[in-house]
């Protein structure tokens, strides 16, 4: 008996629609990816309940961790400009090249006396340095106070708006280190500032 | 875009006599897979969890502000923070307490169960008043108790609430329970 053929359908499927939504995924993911910045320590967050964004512009970062404080402001030239204040408030002049080399660091954690050193080291330097944090510690020597104050003052100017002040803290850190932020922001009346935190959910 | 040839076999019915062509077709597999490789790899390195923010409210240092009314003690509940996680709460004034001091943990059986209570209790007896809560974190607390306190404070809805400096009678208190 002959066998019955049943013809063979080729089972190669057309590719090319599969292949353009998979590049459009991947375009979009790569344009939206932000960049981690690396915290100069490694700090924890505690979690909240809390569900409101940090907003992404005119926004200051206080990171605490280790008992050190670092300082970092979000916007290119507001870093730039808040350098250049800083420069003229302690006499230190610093270049625009340093002004540039500070504007693309997302935050700082030395004395600015010893800026000018840290900003003249090159790339894997300047991750190798342990950088011992903005000095907060005394109340003339209260350098925190300055960077916070001149970088409110260049975002008035620049964007006509009042800077927001965060602190992103480690879970595990004492509470005197983040009692004496808190009193140094509450010195120049910002009594409002916004603790970053990650979401989770109430415990049922 | 080049034109793929989809029609799968070229048998032209109309019988005009094309020069053969060549084949458009590239096997795209390999590059699906490896576009969606990346795809993937990028899915699961972007932090989709952006940070949020918990806003913070001190009460303003100005001692020229006039219109600071006394609290009325009845209605205050005090939250110490101490080491190890450890909270330590108790109604009214230190030296007079309206309810002994409690040491009490985090978590809906904890402090949460408590705030509910004592909220709850407060406006029946001060006729719809809200009660008015002070954290007194330890020089011994850690950063993430007090984040923690203020997310049980939202969660119960109280909204009078503010971060006090500790006293020494507190700090003493903390010591008798072991928690400083």
């Amino acid at each position: 008996m002959p066998r019955v053929k049943i013809p063979r359908k080729s089972t190669a499927i057309d590719m090319t629609a599969m292949c353009d939504v998979a590049f459009l995924l991947l375009t979009f993911f790569i344009l939206t990816a932000k960049p981690r910045t690396d915290d100069p320590v490694p700090i924890d967050i505690p979690a909240s309940t809390v569900e409101v964004l940090l907003p992404e512009a005119d926004v200051a970062t206080l990171s605490v961790g280790q008992k050190k404080v670092f300082f970092g402001v979000e916007g290119y030239e507001i870093r730039k400009q808040t350098l250049l204040q800083m420069g003229a408030k302690y006499n230190i002049g610093f270049t625009q090249t340093e002004a540039i080399q500070f504007a693309s660091l997302p935050s700082i954690g030395v004395d600015i006396r010893q800026l000018k050193e840290f900003l003249a080291l090159d790339g894997d330097a300047k991750k190798q340095y342990k950088q011992p944090g903005i000095p907060v510690d005394t109340t003339e020597n209260n350098q925190l106070y300055d960077w916070v104050k001149q970088a409110r003052i260049v975002t008035k100017n620049l964007d006509n708006k009042e800077l927001r002040i965060s602190v992103k803290g480690d879970s595990k850190e004492e509470y005197p280190t983040v009692a004496i932020i808190i009193k140094t922001l509450q010195k120049q009346k910002v009594n409002k500032f916004a603790l970053i935190t990650s979401l989770k959910s109430v415990a049922k | 875009m080049a034109e793929l040839d989809t029609s799968g076999g070229g048998k032209h019915k109309g019988g005009k006599v094309r020069s053969k062509k060549q084949s458009t077709r590239v096997d795209l597999t390999a590059m699906v897979d490896l576009a969606f490789l990346l795809v993937t790899f990028f899915m699961l390195t972007t932090t989709l969890n952006k940070p949020k923010a918990m806003d913070l409210v001190m009460p303003d240092k100005d001692d020229k502000t006039k219109d600071q009314l006394p609290v009325p003690e009845t209605r205050t509940l005090t939250i110490l923070l101490g080491a190890n996680n450890k909270i330590e709460w108790y109604r009214g004034l230190v030296d007079k307490p309206l309810s002994p001091p409690t040491v009490d943990n985090f978590g809906k059986n904890g402090i949460r169960k408590v705030l509910l209570e004592e909220s709850k209790k407060t406006m029946d007896a001060s006729g719809g008043k809200p009660m008015i809560v002070l954290v007194k974190p330890s020089d011994k607390s850690s950063y993430g108790d007090m984040v923690n306190i203020m997310d049980e404070l939202n969660i119960a809805n109280i909204g009078i609430r503010a971060i006090v400096e500790i006293s020494k009678p507190d700090i003493a208190l903390l010591q008798r329970d072991h928690l400083y």
